[in-house]
């Protein structure tokens, strides 16, 4: 039955996930006092790109072809560790963070090289600046994970996360809110939203993510862009466990109010990229030291 | 049977490196041809001799006379011993194949019978550290090791770097070989034997600690411990490449074999001994890296890198020493297979990369990242035991790197989560997770830069757009260790019984199997996950084949916004690449950027030099070497060259000694 409903979940969020930026971009549209693009856009979009055929450059190698396919293969793997909804995730053993922290890592790798393969000095900026931050987010996200294992005395997401929803973890709220806001730092960040990044600027000196598949179409661009949907999906999912610790035991009840979690998570990711302004690239590692600041602040308190 | 395995090892070496020393002066030829035969054949015994003993996990020793004062011919093979064997013994075997066909070019003009016969040599000697157990023995073991390799270093001595780099190694050596000196004398002197199963735990809290540290300087200096490294970034470029990838792959790793050695002979570890470790892990790690990051030579970063993952094999170490005194056995034992793992997967793919990056030189003549590019295209199968190995070395699943900074991270978490909240482990664990955190991100960016710059886009230079894929036997001493890389990611669950019997020695065998069954259970996981991922893969990439079969595809020119005439110029560099995260850490970097753009409304010329030199060499030795010059300057005049002078001072100083003895 529990593989069963992880099974259910996974085959959720693959279905969900671009439906996420459909939320963001609808909620963007609402604030500006616009209509807006239909919520099912980004699977029109994908649908289309699927149709293309491929333009590639002559610079670009074979790394440059593997490279999306990979990278959402690492993060279909890693989607598959992340627990939803109470449920334990399909693949779950001691240590799973690890192997999902780098599995997020081996995509951000394959992404870097693959811009680096293009030969073109905008994507080379973009790789850059996507590696520099990588580097405190993986931090903050590897303490913040040791916080809740502190707290729970668990060390695999199913065990954490299942933990929180117990009602003997009550004690540790403050810390667990504290570690859900440098979480939602992090998926600003690694999802390149804003403030880090913005991604419908058309500028692209001042972009991060969007300037390194600058090059990419037809069919590899669908995959980046429904990996980066998964990529969502999987930092929403994180967070809302943290920030909803609320369990029936029922699956048909928690499983409805995870993803209306998630779902949240994108409205609020909307109103934050509407109501702030992209941060000046310098400014960035300052706010990541931030959350991870707030991480220790968090740690503190479930030492105390 | 084992014993005589590895003396049939060992006498192969020898014989080999005795017959390429007599090829000094020919063309080099014959001594390429000797000396690589004996180097794969000394390898095979050694190698089943280690695979035997980690299989049986029985210990076997041979004690034969000798007639040095304390001395006595005394090795044995422990199932410690066995994992460096084999480590030591792969790697020298491959380098060797691949050494014959890099040093062909040299065939003729230069003397190549004295680097074979060094190389040999030291092969003999890493052997005869790990199975040496006795004193005098090890102690000059590990002095013949030190100074073939500065003999191998000193391969092109007429170059003036090449000199300095030799010269500032041989101190190094020796520095960590006079703190060895006490170290066993101290020993010694307490047992009255040099003999290391001599070696009772007589010593007193403060003794054991005393000698730790003495363990941690001396072989710390060999093992590249910051800020005992600063020979490892001049003499890994300055040695031809199959000898950086032996020394860098194995040879600082009998530093890491003395100091486990010395702590498992001291009995019951105290709790800062792992802090200790952790500590130097931990500045190791994230220094070394760093300052990886900041090089554009391409076989220097790789020798900072070696100082990284030395740094994580000393937080596995840590977590040991860490885990044993605090009464966690388990999670001890977790630290302990990791740090051990991780030698033999650095050893792995840290000579593919300096293979690789020594194919790169050969093909066009320059180390420099930045004038490099596009040799993906040029030379395909480097480039992918390249990309292998860089991913590899970053920690990324499903490879090699993975499994063992998997187990310390294990480990480091099951101090935070399980060991109560007061105590030491709790922050033993957080330091280190902190520290591997930050070192993966670092890594990934460096190799990032690596990969991308030398070998995607486009040849930023005449010599890279010229560069032809290296030879056949090249090819293959890269392929393999690449192939490992992948089989010990994905077979991490067999990877761990080589470790399995090694915490069986040092912790016992009960703990040690049950640890091991424990990790095979995650593992196990990892690997599923791991061939999920490439199933996922090749599902996907057959997916988008089929689609893309019968629409249009076509080729162009890289999208660069417009700009219609982009040169390979203009691509980023890897210094440019690095940047912002060398920006971020200057206060340990310490880059130096050296500008100058012509005057004038319309500047033709301009340019701009990024460079980094090691903070250690030049804010903490540099004065202290400049001080010890100095007094020896100022003692100068005792110095007059003439005997009788000499003869007078001894008389004096006995005189002294006298007076002192009947005072």
């Amino acid at each position: 039955m529990t593989v069963l409903t992880s099974i259910a979940n996974l085959l959720l969020a693959l279905a969900l996930s671009p439906l996420l930026i459909g939320i963001i971009n609808r909620t963007k549209a609402k604030f500006a006092g616009r209509k807006g693009q239909p919520l099912l856009q980004p699977y029109y979009d994908l649908i289309k790109l699927m149709k293309k055929g491929s333009v590639y450059s002559t610079t670009s190698t074979w790394v440059f072809r593997l490279s999306p396919v990979a990278s959402l293969a690492a993060l279909l793997i890693a989607l598959t560790i992340v627990p939803s909804g109470g449920m334990s995730g399909l693949l779950s053993f001691t240590g799973d963070f690890v192997f999902m922290a780098y599995l997020l890592g081996l995509a951000r790798f394959l992404t870097v090289i693959a811009a680096l393969d293009t030969g073109s000095a905008f994507e080379g900026m973009g790789a850059s600046r996507e590696v520099q931050f990588a580097i405190i987010a993986e931090v903050v996200l590897l303490t913040g994970l040791a916080v809740l294992a502190i707290g729970t005395g668990k060390i695999s997401l199913t065990g954490i996360y299942a933990k929180l929803w117990d009602s003997s973890a009550s004690s540790l709220g403050p810390g667990v809110i504290l570690v859900a806001f440098a979480f939602l730092i992090i998926l600003l960040t690694e999802n390149a939203r804003i403030p880090v990044d913005d991604p419908n600027t058309h500028l692209e000196l001042s972009m991060i993510h969007e300037v390194m598949v600058l090059d990419h179409g037809g069919i590899d661009l669908a995959f980046i862009q429904y990996g980066a949907a998964l990529k969502l999906w999987l930092f929403a999912a994180l967070l809302t466990g943290l920030a909803i610790p609320c369990r029936f035991g029922i699956f048909y009840l928690d499983m409805p109010v995870n993803i209306a979690g998630i779902f949240f998570t994108a409205i609020l990711i909307g109103i934050i990229e509407s109501c702030m302004a992209r941060l000046r690239l310098l400014y960035v590692p300052q706010m990541l030291i931030v959350a991870l600041a707030v991480t220790l602040a968090s740690l503190l308190w479930i030492l105390r | 049977m084992i014993m005589a395995l590895i003396l049939i090892s060992l006498a192969v070496l020898l014989l080999g490196s005795a017959v390429c020393a007599l090829f000094i002066g020919s063309t080099g030829r014959y001594a390429s041809r000797a000396g690589v035969v004996t180097g794969v054949a000394g390898a095979v015994p050694a190698i089943a001799a280690a695979v035997v003993v980690l299989d049986t996990g029985k210990e076997s020793s041979m004690r034969l006379a000798w007639q040095v004062p304390f001395g006595s011919f005394f090795i044995s093979i422990d199932p410690l011993s066995a994992f460096f064997i084999l480590t030591i013994s792969i790697i020298c075997a491959l380098g060797a194949i691949y050494g014959r066909a890099y040093l062909r070019t040299y065939t003729g003009r230069r003397n190549l019978g004295p680097v074979w016969s060094f190389y040999n040599l030291l092969f003999a000697s890493m052997l005869l550290v790990v199975v040496s157990r006795n004193g005098v023995l090890f102690l000059i073991a590990w002095e013949i090791m030190s100074l073939t390799s500065f003999f191998l270093v000193m391969f092109e001595h007429e170059k003036p770097e090449v000199q300095l780099a030799g010269w500032i190694y041989l101190v190094a050596a020796h520095a960590g070989q006079a703190c060895l000196m006490i170290l066993f004398l101290y020993l010694g002197g307490r047992n009255a034997t040099l003999d290391f199963d001599g070696f009772g735990t007589t010593l007193s809290t403060a003794g054991a600690g005393m000698i730790f540290l003495l363990a941690v300087a001396g072989f710390g200096a060999k093992a590249g411990f910051i800020p005992l490294h600063v020979w490892l970034p001049e003499a890994h470029p300055a040695a031809p490449s199959h000898v950086s990838a032996v020394m860098s792959g194995v040879m600082i790793k009998t530093g890491i074999y003395g100091l486990v050695r010395i702590i498992s002979l001291l009995g019951m570890p105290a709790q800062w001994w792992g802090w200790t470790l952790i500590f130097v892990g931990a500045i190791s790690g994230v220094t070394g890296v760093l300052l990886a990051l900041a090089q554009h030579d391409i076989k220097r970063l790789l020798a900072y890198h070696s100082i990284e993952n030395i740094g994580i094999i000393s937080l596995g170490l840590g977590l040991w020493l860490l885990g044993v005194s605090t009464d966690n056995p388990v999670l001890g034992a977790l630290g302990l297979m990791g740090g051990l793992l991780h030698v033999l997967n650095h050893a792995v793919f840290k000579s593919l990369l300096f293979f690789g990056a020594g194919a790169v030189a050969h093909a066009t003549g320059t180390r420099d990242i930045n004038s490099l590019g596009g040799l993906q295209k040029r030379m395909p199968y480097t480039a992918l035991s390249f990309g292998i190995g860089s991913a590899a070395i970053c920690g990324l699943p499903p490879l090699n790197g993975f499994i063992s900074e998997f187990l310390i991270y294990l480990s480091a978490f099951g101090m935070v989560a399980e060991t109560g909240v007061q105590g030491g482990p709790v922050a033993g664990g957080l330091v280190t997770l902190t520290a591997l955190g930050m070192i993966g991100g670092l890594a990934a960016a460096c190799f990032a830069k690596v990969f991308g710059i030398v070998f995607l886009g486009e040849p930023r230079t005449v010599q890279a757009a010229g560069a032809t894929e290296v030879s056949g036997t090249m090819q293959f001493a890269m392929v393999i260790p690449a192939v490992f890389c992948i089989a010990l990611g994905l077979g991490g669950p067999s990877a761990i019984k080589l470790v399995t019997p090694v915490a069986g020695q040092l912790l016992g065998k009960s703990l040690g199997s049950a640890v091991s069954d424990l990790a095979f259970d995650l593992l196990w996981k990892i690997s599923l996950g791991g061939l999920a991922l490439i199933v996922v893969s090749v599902f996907l990439w057959n997916l988008r084949r089929r689609l893309l079969s019968d629409r249009v595809n076509s080729t162009g020119p890289t999208w660069d916004c417009g700009y219609t005439a982009p040169n390979s110029r203009m691509q980023y560099t890897a210094s440019s690449f690095a940047w912002p995260v060398i920006d971020i850490f200057r206060w340990v970097v310490r880059p130096r950027l050296q500008v100058s753009i012509e005057k004038g409304l319309f500047p033709r010329h301009a340019k701009l030099f990024a460079h980094s030199e090691d903070v250690f060499r030049h804010l903490l030795f540099d004065p202290i070497f400049r001080a010890v010059s100095e007094i020896a300057r100022r003692t100068h005049v005792l110095q007059q060259g003439r005997n009788q002078l000499y003869v007078l001072y001894i008389a004096v100083t006995v005189l002294l000694l006298l007076l002192f003895k009947v005072r």
